[in-house]
């Protein structure tokens, strides 16, 4: 039953979580901040656009660009590391998804979606999150982690709109 | 912006290391994952955005209690709950429709670049669109 629940384990994605979760603490606990990560789409926006929405986001544009790439710097780590055997650990389990591919005795790992998809679908998540005043980080963790009844509307609404898009995508026979 | 403490910058960056590491470690960064969750196929996402979220509440719910202010901004501590409106369910509906078709989020396709995975960049360039079709009409 749990081996076909969760074919991959609970682990990785507990221990990514906890670690999701001690970006967002190192952060709050320096600054006060509770940093979303979609914000960053905005706020990069007013460096190229003077529309009066993404002026207000101009005293926190230079933070969230460092945020942004910390992020992409971490996830490169991982790869560098984890994905690519340096480091083994019985609570990261692979998996087989998408492709993998060496690059400089790296392990990197590119997606088999199809591009349409990513591009659709990222167009409707920039809509979306800006409309909804944020994403699953602001919302998912920061706004859940806050137990703000806000977020919980947010989150509840997008999984279930999200579960049943995925499904009726998969239904029309698009894959991957 | 000058006035920031020294520290500020380099306490984002490390904030936004392991923040990106844990997306990757989760593969979270990958959309096949977010994907197979959505479809019933693995329900582990979940221990990802919760399991975060449980770890950051209890920052949120102890900092407070501890200290005033943080020692980088001098901003305090307190809970900045977002107003609720219809935007938000809204909103949420349309990122939802985005999230189920390409699988991806936007801290997550920061990450999914940083795995190496270039293919990502039609979501980022999509999102930045979304975003700017969102404030220009909205401006």
């Amino acid at each position: 039953m749990a081996a076909e629940l969760f074919p991959n384990g609970i682990s990785r994605y507990a221990v990514g979580g906890f670690l999701v979760g001690l970006g967002v603490v190192v952060i709050y606990i320096g600054t006060g901040i509770p940093a979303g990560a979609s914000t960053f789409l905005e706020s990069t926006l007013s460096y190229f656009s003077g529309q009066s929405r993404f002026r207000q986001y101009v005293s926190s544009r230079n933070w969230r660009v460092v945020f942004t790439l910390g992020i992409i710097l971490g996830a490169l780590a991982f790869a560098a590391t984890v994905q690519s055997g340096l480091i083994s650990t019985s609570l990261y389990e692979p998996g087989s998804t998408g492709t993998l591919y060496e690059f400089a005795g790296i392990t990197l790992w590119t997606t088999d979606v199809q591009p349409w998809r990513l591009f659709v679908g990222g167009i409707f998540v920039g809509i979306g999150t800006r409309i909804g005043k944020g994403c699953t980080s602001g919302h998912g963790v920061c706004g859940v982690g806050s137990a703000s009844k806000t977020s919980l509307a947010g989150v509840g609404t997008f999984l279930l709109v999200a579960i049943i898009t995925a499904q009726v995508v998969a239904a029309l026979g698009v894959s991957p | 912006m000058s006035d920031r403490h020294p520290l500020f910058i380099p306490l984002i960056l490390v904030g936004g290391l392991i923040f990106g590491f844990g997306l990757g470690f989760s593969h979270m960064a990958r959309p096949e994952v977010v994907l197979n969750f959505l479809q019933f196929d693995d329900l582990g996402l979940p221990f990802v955005m919760f399991g975060a979220a449980i770890v950051s509440g209890i920052a949120f719910w102890a900092m407070p209690r501890i200290r005033d202010s943080a020692p980088l901004t001098g901003s305090r501590y307190e809970r900045r709950l977002k107003p609720f409106d219809k935007n938000v369910l809204i909103g949420g509906a349309v990122f939802g429709v985005g999230w189920g078709l390409s699988g991806i989020c936007p801290g997550a396709a920061y990450a999914s670049l940083g795995v190496g995975n270039v293919t990502i960049l039609w979501a980022l360039a999509g999102m930045f669109i979304g975003a700017y079709i969102q404030g220009y009409a909205r401006s």
